[in-house]
């Protein structure tokens, strides 16, 4: 008997749904399995008094957005453009944004 | 039963209609794959990053006082945290040590860390992993750096930080307060800023208003304002993301455009062929309907697949060079995931709804002409 369209279709679109309900399985075992990491990238940032993520280490204030002032992105003279890539990934944090300093 | 096999047979003419144009509709779908990739990435590697810091940070310094000076910062001296001690309500005071290193010879920048219970003695680092990773040296294990006055320091590598520590401390590189102090040439009388605890956390914006009252030139940092620093890190309204989403969005809009604005001469004649032979308009809808629902479920399956495997299986390998930018050391983003069924009904309405409405639409209006006056033209 010839395969019909139709049900190859649903065949495929069932798969693509077992690889979804998959990838939630996974991402959850994948969150159980990290807990541990988890909890001991916590010790080692409470230990050395951490404030950000190592996400960029090209500039000042992407590697420590949240210690950064408003100057840091012109730290070569007042009119330089910040010229860093991952300065435009990275957003000035609101406690800058929208009331300056203290 | 028989519903189901009438949906059938029309998924069977609509399939044998999508093949008869293989081409132009398996470009659609790669396309359309490829918009969803990387809205789906983004969206994953966001949350992901965004729930990390979430976590991992949740223990960062409760109040950070920092000096600035001329709109910078610079060192606080020790006697600032002696005043902040006297505010009611602080529990403890802690001056913190802590800076930039600029490797000339890889163009690295590390972050030099003082912590005195981890190493008390002089001449010894603790290194992240990022730093072992590209530091000739560690393998002779020892790490040369360049003084303030031009003197140079050999450390040697007692430890090497565990590799799952990257997203937090790839650059780190922990020395003592004297080694600190002597490369930098900090006076003892200074520290780089001041971590302050509470013993209300309820108290901490009542506390961080006292000290910017008794030392004006000073600038305290709440946990809290570290935490949403992470809520809007690649924030849509700003940088690249926007670029991205705009393109993708514009790709979109333009499929759309493309179909909602009419159907090609060869759809039309069957679509008359097919209501010459008796179909209703709904049967013809019908086929449209599947048509768009094929076209966009097939992208949107593959595309949120993909780019599921893409961030969590190969540590975003796409976006790799523009997540390093100019980092010489950079983390491996090997991210936990965290995928909710809410962002991905999101992307399912922002981009299977549309299309497949979009593609209804003309083939209603072709459908409710006269069967004749359509093969004509």
């Amino acid at each position: 008997m010839r395969t019909r369209k139709s049900h190859l279709l649903l065949v495929y679109l069932t798969l693509n749904l077992i690889a979804f309900c998959g990838m939630f399985v996974q991402a959850a075992h994948q969150r159980s399995a990290s807990q541990a990491v988890l909890q001991r990238n916590r010790t080692l940032v409470r230990q050395l008094g951490l404030t950000d993520l190592c996400l960029f280490t090209d500039a000042r204030y992407t590697r420590h957005p949240a210690m950064a002032d408003l100057h840091t992105p012109f730290q070569d003279y007042p009119m330089s453009f910040e010229h860093f890539p991952s300065g435009s990934l990275m957003p000035p944090p609101p406690h800058l944004r929208s009331h300056g300093a203290h | 039963m028989a519903r189901i096999e009438r949906q059938k047979r029309i998924i069977d003419f609509t399939l044998s209609s999508l093949l008869r144009r293989k081409g132009k509709n398996l470009a659609l779908i790669a396309a359309y794959s490829w918009i969803v990739f990387l809205l789906a990435s983004v969206l994953f590697i966001t949350e992901a990053i965004r729930r990390e810091a979430g976590l991992v940070l949740q223990d960062a310094p409760e109040i950070i006082v920092q000096r600035l000076v001329a709109g910078r910062q610079e060192s606080i001296p020790v006697a600032y945290g002696e005043k902040i001690k006297t505010i009611t309500g602080v529990r403890s005071v802690k001056g913190r040590l802590w800076g930039y290193y600029y490797d000339p010879t890889n163009g690295a920048n590390y972050t030099l860390v003082v912590e005195e219970d981890r190493l008390k003695e002089a001449g010894r680092v603790i290194i992240g992993e990022g730093v072992a990773r590209n530091v000739v040296g560690e393998s002779y294990g020892t790490m040369p750096f360049v003084g303030y006055d031009g003197a140079y320091y050999f450390f040697e590598v007692a430890e090497t930080l565990p590799a799952d520590s990257s997203l937090v401390a790839a650059d780190l590189i922990i020395v003592s307060a004297t080694d600190f102090r002597a490369l930098f040439g900090i006076a003892e009388s200074l520290v780089t800023d001041i971590v302050v605890e509470v013993r209300n956390p309820r108290e901490f914006e009542t506390i961080a208003a006292k000290i910017k009252a008794m030392l004006p030139d000073t600038r305290p940092v709440l946990r809290d304002e570290i935490l949403r620093t992470y809520d809007t890190l690649f924030d849509w309204r700003g940088g690249l993301i926007v670029i991205i989403l705009l393109g993708s969005l514009m790709a979109f809009i333009i499929f759309a455009w493309d179909k909602a604005t009419g159907l090609s001469a060869e759809e039309k004649r069957e679509i008359g062929i097919l209501k010459a032979l008796g179909w209703e308009t709904a049967d013809v809808l019908m086929i449209k309907f599947w048509e768009g629902a094929t076209v966009s479920l097939l992208a949107f399956f593959n595309g949120v697949l993909l780019a599921y495997a893409h961030v969590f299986l190969t540590e975003s390998s796409l976006f790799e060079p523009v997540l390093k930018g100019w980092s010489v050391l950079y983390p491996r983003f090997a991210l936990t995931p965290y995928i909710n069924a809410y962002q991905l009904w999101a992307l399912f309405f922002l981009t299977v709804v549309p299309y497949t409405v979009a593609t209804i639409i003309p083939s209603w209006r072709a459908a409710i002409i006269d069967p004749d006056s359509v093969m004509r033209t």
